[in-house]
C-alpha cells in the first residue's frame, strides 16, 4: 500500500512539453499530451474507479473498473489506458458505467474473504474503498463457489506477509518488481480462475530472487501483501516526510505513525532521489532505532579497565570537557582532535569542525570519508575544479553508455541500480570494470557489453589503456577539449597517453584484460551516445585512488561527456552524508566549502562570525592522529557517529592507538567497538529523533525529519554545542536550521540555501546561490568550475602490497545489499536473515588447491593480522582473488587489510590486501582476545546499569 | 611520528610527481602537497629523519623537495606546543 495519505494518479506523469486540453464530467482540465483520461480526471479532482492501475506503473488495463465514456467514441474504453487528446469529452459516471463496474466487482468480491473489519489492511484498502466507490451492494454470484479462501499465507519474509487469499491478481505487484526494481522475481501462475502471484517457481518468498525491496507490497491494492509492522500495531495515523539514513541514494520516507511509534517507512513519490522507490535497509531496517541496546544515559570511566558509571548529562560533558582541557594544557593544543561521520546530519559535521578550530583551537577534525571518498574529493577538485559528481540521477534516463567502475550498484546502491537497470532494460549499453562479477553484469534483461575483469590495484593502469586507445584511435572530442580544457595539460596528457607503453596491449599482463576487450570498451565509451561513469570504493580505496580519479575525469573530459544530461562522473557514495560531511569542512585541510586554512581570506571570513583566530596549519587525518597517539603526542579524541575500532584498516594498529589515548569521547547509538575503548559514553540519537539534513551523492539537501523525541534525552546538535559550551566556547543555536543559516552565510555554493527553500522546493541540489536559485542538478555546463578543465598525468604504480609465496592471493572487501557498514544499525534488525556472518568468496581452483570445501572454516593471513571466516566457493571471484564483506566486527576483515593508503588523500587501500588462505580448526589468535575483550566490556557496561538501579 | 611511515607516503607522493616532464613543476607539486596536507609535525619528522639519516630510503624528488623548499616546509619548531 503507498503511504496513507498519498494522492495516487492512476498512471505515471507524461513526460510531454505540448499541453492538450480536454473536458472531463463537463470540467475542462488541461494536461501533457500522452496523459491517461484517468491521470487528467485526477488532475481535475476527480477519481475514476480503478484497481490494476496505480501511478508507479505503466497502466495494464486488466481490471475494467476504470471504463468511461467519451463522446463520439464506442464502447467503453479503460481511462488508465486512454491517453487525453486535445477535445476530448470525456464522461466518468453515469448509470451504465455503474452498472458495469458493480458487475465487476462483484466478480472480484466474490473471491474474496469478507473479514474487513478485522482485516489488517482495513481503511486502508483499495478494494474496499472501490466496493464503497461503485456502490457495491450485494454478490449475486454468493460466496460459495470455487475460491482461493483457504489459500496458504507466506510469512518466511521477515517484513510482510503473502496471504494469497486476498489476492484479485491485478499484477500490480508482478509489474511492480519488473518496472520498479527490476528483479522480476514474482510470476503469475496459471491462467483465468487459477491464475495466482508466486514469487520465482512457486517458492516461498526467502528461498526466491526476491531482495525484499517492497515495492510489491506498496503497489498491491489490498492486504494480500502486508508489512508485518501495520499487521501488528495497526494502520498508521500521521506521517512525517525525511531521509534515510543509510547510503548516499538518500531516498526520501514518509515514516508513517500512530502517536511516537513508527508503523512503516514508506518511500515518498515526490522524493526526487527515490521516486517512491526503496530498499530493504531503508523501508524495512529501521528497528534498531527502538533496540534494547541503545545506551540511553550518559556514562564515564577513568581508565577502560574500570567500569561504567552513569552520570547526568551535565557530568559527562563537564568530564570530558576538563579532560580535554587537562590534556591540552599537558601536551600542547595539537593533542586533541575529533572525528566525524558521514551518518551524521550536515548542520551536526558543520559543528564538530567549528568545536574542533574554535574550542579546541586546531585544526584536528577527520571524517569517515578519509576512508572512502576522499580520493575523490581530491582528484575531482584538481581536474574539474569541485569535489562533486557532476550530475543528478535522472540524468541517467539520456544514458546510452554505462560505465560502471568499481561499484556494486545492486548492493550498495540499490534504488539507483534500479534506475540503471530500467535505463538499461531500454536499450542503453554497459561496460563494468571490477575484479569480481557483480549483479549487473548479468540479471534479468540486463548484461553488459564488456565485463573488464582487472586484477585488484591496477585500476590506473586500465584507464591508461582506455585512454590510449580514445587517443590514438582519434575518438577525442577535439572541440570540447579546445573550447573548455587547458590546452596545455591536454597536450600533455595526450603525448604522455599515448606511449606504447600505456597501450592495451602492453599493460594486458598487468591488468589481466585482454587488449580486445580494453579497445572495444573504450570505443564504446568515446562514440555510443552519452557516457555516463559511474564509480565507488573499488577506485577510491587503492594507493593509487585519487590517480585513478583523476583519470576518470580525464577520460569523461577528452570525449566531451561532461556539462550536459546523460554524460559526467558520478561518485556513487557508501553512507548516506558522504558527499555533506566534506562539504561542511570536515577535512583537517579544509573550511567549510573546501576552501583551505592556508588560505588568509579564507581564514579571515570565518574568524570574522566566529570570533577567534584560526589555526593556519593543516590537522592530522585519521591514520595520521593514530600514528601520533603511539607516537605520544596525540592524547585525547571525540567522536560522533564513527566506529574506527571496526570499520578502519588494520584494526589491531587502531586500538593499540586507542589505548594509548586518555580521553576518549563517543556520541554513538550503541556501545561500538570503539567505545569499548572510551572513557565517557554520550548517547546518540538516530536519524529519527532530530531535525537536520543530508546531502546524497547527486548534491541533493535533504532534510531529516524528527518524528520521535531523542531516547537519550538530546539530540547530537545539542550534544557537541554543550560541549564546546563546557570547553568555554560559546555556540547559541536554538535548532538546527540557524546552523543552516550560518552555513549558508559562510559558504558561497550554499548562500540560497535555508530550511524554508528546502520546504519549497523539496530538496536543493548545490550549488543554490544567486546564479542558481533552484540548485544545480547538472555542473559544468558552460564553463568548468576551475574555469578549464584540467587534464593531470596518471602514471601507473604498483602497490606496495605485492602477492608473493607466502601471501598468494589478493584479498579484496565489499558490502552486501542488506548489511550496511560496520552493520551496527542492520545486525539488529532482521536484515540479519540475509546475511548472518561475513564469508570468504574463494575461486574453486584455489580452494581445491588448499582442501577447502564449501563452508569450511579457513584462516586468512596477512602482514597485518590473521582472523578465520567461513568459505563460500564460487566463480564469481577470479582465481588468485578472494573476496569478503565486513558487517560483522567478530569476522576482522580489518585485522587484515594494512595502513597502506592513497598517496594523496591517506584513504586506505581497503581492496588490495596480500594474504594467505588455509583451512583452520579453530577461531584466530585476535578473535580470541576480541572475544574476551567484548566479554568483559559488556560486563563493565552491565555494572553502570546495576549501580545506577542499585 | 613513524618515520617508515612518513617515508613511504613522501615517495608515494614523489611517484605521482615524477612522471611530470618539468621538473620544477614536479618539485612544487611535491612540496605544496605536503604543506597543504602534511601537519606540522608529520613535517618536522621528516625533516629530523633528513637531520639524522640524511632522508634515507626517500624517492630522490622527494628528498630534492625537502631540501630545495625547506623554507616552505619546515615549521617552525616545536611544531605541537599551545
Ligand atoms: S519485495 Fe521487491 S524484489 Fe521482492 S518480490 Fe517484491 S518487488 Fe520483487
Ligand atoms: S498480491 Fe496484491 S498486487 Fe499482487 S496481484 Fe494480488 S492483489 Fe494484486
Ligand atoms: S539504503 Fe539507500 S537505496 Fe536503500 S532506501 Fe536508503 S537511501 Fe534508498
Ligand atoms: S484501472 Fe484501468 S483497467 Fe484496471
Amino acid at each position: 500500500m503507498t503511504a496513507i495519505h498519498d494522492l495516487d494518479y492512476g498512471t505515471p506523469a507524461s513526460e510531454s512539453t505540448t499541453l492538450v486540453t480536454l473536458t472531463i464530467d463537463g470540467i475542462p482540465v488541461t494536461v501533457p499530451a500522452g496523459t491517461s483520461l484517468m491521470r487528467a480526471a485526477q488532475m481535475a479532482g476527480i477519481a475514476v474507479p480503478k484497481l490494476c492501475a496505480t501511478d508507479s506503473l505503466k497502466a495494464f488495463g486488466s481490471c475494467r473498473l476504470c471504463l468511461v465514456q467519451v463522446e463520439g467514441r464506442k464502447g467503453f474504453p479503460a481511462s488508465c489506458t486512454t491517453p487525453a487528446e486535445q477535445g476530448l469529452q470525456v464522461v466518468t459516471q453515469n448509470s451504465k458505467l455503474a452498472q458495469l463496474r458493480r458487475g465487476v466487482m462483484e466478480l472480484y468480491i466474490s473471491d474474496h474473504p469478507l473479514d474487513c473489519l478485522t482485516c489488517s489492511a482495513n481503511g486502508d484498502c483499495e478494494l474496499q474503498d472501490m466496493a464503497g466507490a461503485v456502490g457495491l451492494r450485494e454478490v449475486r454470484y454468493g460466496f460459495d463457489g470455487a475460491n482461493h479462501l483457504k489459500a496458504e499465507k507466506d510469512t518466511s519474509n521477515p517484513y510482510f506477509t503473502f496471504d494469497a487469499s486476498k489476492c484479485i491478481v491485478c499484477s500490480r505487484c508482478v509489474r511492480a518488481c519488473e518496472e520498479v526494481q527490476g528483479t522480476y522475481a514474482l510470476t503469475i501462475d496459471g491462467r483465468g480462475f487459477d491464475s495466482k502471484v508466486s514469487p520465482g517457481q512457486m517458492e516461498p518468498f526467502m528461498a526466491s530472487e526476491c531482495v525484499s525491496c517492497g515495492a510489491c507490497v506498496q503497489a498491491c491494492p489490498t492486504a494480500t501483501l502486508m508489512e508485518n509492522s501495520v499487521i501488528e500495531a495497526g494502520t498508521p495515523e500521521r506521517e512525517v516526510v525525511t531521509t534515510c539514513a543509510y547510503c548516499g541514494v538518500g531516498c526520501a520516507f514518509t515514516a508513517e505513525l500512530r502517536g511516537a511509534e513508527v508503523v512503516r517507512m514508506t518511500p515518498y513519490k515526490d522524493g526526487k532521489a527515490n521516486h517512491g522507490h526503496s530498499c530493504v535497509k531503508g523501508r524495512f531496517a529501521w528497528g534498531y532505532a527502538t533496540h534494547p541496546d541503545r545506551i540511553t544515559k550518559p556514562m564515564i570511566r577513568k581508565r577502560i579497565t574500570d567500569p561504567w558509571k552513569e552520570v547526568s548529562w551535565e557530568e559527562a560533558i563537564g568530564y570530558a570537557a576538563a579532560e580535554f582541557k587537562r590534556l591540552q594544557a599537558q601536551y600542547g593544543r595539537s593533542s586533541v582532535g575529533a572525528i566525524s561521520s558521514s551518518r551524521c546530519t550536515n548542520e551536526e559535521t558543520y559543528l564538530m569542525q567549528k568545536l574542533v578550530r574554535t574550542a579546541f583551537g586546531n585544526n584536528n577534525i577527520d571524517t569517515c570519508a578519509r576512508v572512502c571518498h576522499s580520493p575523490t574529493g581530491y582528484g575531482l577538485k584538481q581536474t574539474l575544479g569541485e569535489s562533486a559528481g557532476t550530475q543528478d540521477f535522472d540524468s541517467v534516463r539520456h544514458t546510452d553508455v554505462m560505465f560502471v567502475i568499481g561499484a556494486n550498484p545492486t548492493d550498495g546502491h540499490p534504488v539507483f541500480a534500479s534506475q540503471m537497470k530500467r535505463r538499461l532494460r531500454e536499450g542503453a549499453k554497459l561496460i563494468v570494470a571490477d575484479p569480481r562479477q557483480i549483479d549487473l553484469v548479468r540479471s534479468p534483461h540486463v548484461e553488459a557489453s564488456y565485463h573488464l575483469k582487472l586484477r585488484p590495484g591496477t585500476n590506473v593502469a586500465l584507464i591508461n589503456s582506455l585512454a590510449h586507445v580514445i587517443v590514438t584511435e582519434g575518438l577525442v572530442a577535439e572541440q570540447f577539449v579546445a573550447e573548455r580544457c587547458d590546452v596545455e595539460s591536454f597536450r600533455q596528457w595526450r603525448e604522455f597517453v599515448a606511449r606504447a607503453e600505456n597501450s592495451p596491449e602492453a599493460l594486458e599482463d598487468v591488468t589481466g584484460v585482454p587488449a580486445a576487450e580494453m579497445r572495444g570498451a573504450a570505443r564504446l565509451y568515446a562514440t555510443g551516445g552519452n557516457g555516463a561513469i559511474y564509480y565507488g570504493l573499488g577506485v577510491t580505496e587503492h594507493s593509487q585512488g585519487s590517480t585513478m580519479v583523476m583519470g576518470i575525469a580525464n577520460l569523461a573530459m577528452a570525449t566531451g561527456n561532461i556539462g550536459r544530461e546523460g554524460v559526467g562522473v558520478n561518485p556513487l557514495r557508501g553512507q548516506n552524508n558522504v558527499q555533506g560531511s566534506c562539504d561542511m569542512g570536515s577535512f583537517p585541510h579544509e573550511l567549510p566549502g573546501y576552501r583551505h586554512v592556508l588560505e588568509d581570506s579564507t581564514r579571515a571570513l570565518f574568524e570574522g562570525t566566529w570570533g577567534v583566530t584560526l589555526e593556519s596549519e593543516p590537522g592530522l587525518r585519521i591514520p595520521n592522529m593514530f600514528d601520533a597517539a603511539l607516537e605520544g603526542s596525540f592524547k585525547g579524541l571525540y567522536l560522533e557517529g564513527e566506529d574506527i575500532a571496526q570499520s578502519d584498516p588494520n584494526t589491531q594498529h587502531v586500538t593499540a592507538a586507542l589505548e594509548a589515548m586518555e580521553c576518549i569521547v563517543v556520541q554513538d547509538l550503541f556501545l561500538n567497538e570503539t567505545a569499548k575503548f572510551a572513557h565517557v559514553f554520550l548517547p546518540g540519537s538516530s536519524f529519527l529523533e532530530k531535525d537536520g539534513t543530508f546531502t546524497n551523492a547527486e548534491r541533493r539537501i535533504s532534510r531529516v525529519r524528527k518524528v520521535m523525541p531523542p531516547v537519550g534525552g538530546k539530540a547530537d546538535w545539542e550534544i557537541t554545542v554543550d560541549l564546546a559550551v563546557a570547553l568555554g566556547y560559546p555556540m547559541a543555536y536554538s535548532h538546527p536550521s540557524e546552523i543552516m543559516d550560518e552555513i549558508a552565510r559562510l559558504t558561497p555554493t550554499f548562500t540560497g540555501v535555508s530550511y524554508d527553500r528546502i520546504d519549497e522546493l523539496g530538496s536543493i541540489q548545490w550549488p543554490c546561490n544567486a546564479e542558481h536559485p533552484a540548485g544545480t542538478p547538472v555542473m559544468h555546463e558552460q564553463t568548468f568550475v576551475r574555469g578549464k578543465g584540467r587534464f593531470m598525468l596518471t602514471q601507473y604504480v604498483a602497490t606496495e602490497e605485492r602477492v608473493n609465496q607466502r601471501y598468494p592471493l589478493i584479498l579484496t572487501t565489499g558490502r552486501i545489499l542488506s548489511q550496511y557498514n560496520v552493520g551496527a544499525q542492520t545486525r539488529r534488525t532482521e536484515n540479519v536473515q540475509w546475511h548472518e556472518e561475513d564469508r570468504l568468496e574463494i575461486h574453486p581452483h584455489d580452494a581445491e588447491e588448499r582442501g577447502i570445501k564449501e563452508g569450511d572454516w579457513v584462516g586468512i593471513v596477512s602482514r597485518a593480522g590473521e582472523t578465520t571466516l567461513r568459505a563460500r566457493i564460487t566463480d564469481r571471484v577470479q582465481p588468485g582473488v578472494v573476496y569478503t564483506t565486513f558487517h560483522h566486527p567478530e569476522s576482522g576483515a580489518n585485522v587484515i587489510t594494512t595502513e597502506n593508503s592513497d598517496w594523496a588523500t591517506n584513504c586506505p587501500e581497503y581492496k588490495v590486501t596480500a594474504v594467505q588462505v588455509m583451512p583452520v580448526f579453530g577461531a584466530s589468535e585476535w578473535q580470541s582476545r576480541f572475544r574476551k575483550f567484548t566479554e568483559e566490556q559488556l560486563a563493565l557496561l552491565d555494572q553502570a546499569g546495576a549501580e545506577a538501579q542499585g | 611520528m613513524n618515520t617508515e611511515h612518513l617515508v613511504q607516503m613522501a615517495n608515494q607522493i614523489a611517484q605521482y610527481y615524477a612522471v611530470f616532464p618539468d621538473h620544477a613543476e614536479a618539485l612544487d607539486g611535491v612540496a605544496t602537497h605536503l604543506r597543504r596536507f602534511w601537519e606540522p609535525r608529520m613535517r618536522a619528522a621528516m625533516y629530523a629523519h633528513l637531520d639524522q639519516h640524511r632522508g634515507q630510503g626517500l624517492h630522490p624528488l622527494a628528498l630534492e623537495a625537502l631540501t630545495s623548499r625547506a623554507e616552505q616546509l619546515r615549521p617552525a619548531a616545536p611544531a605541537a606546543k599551545p
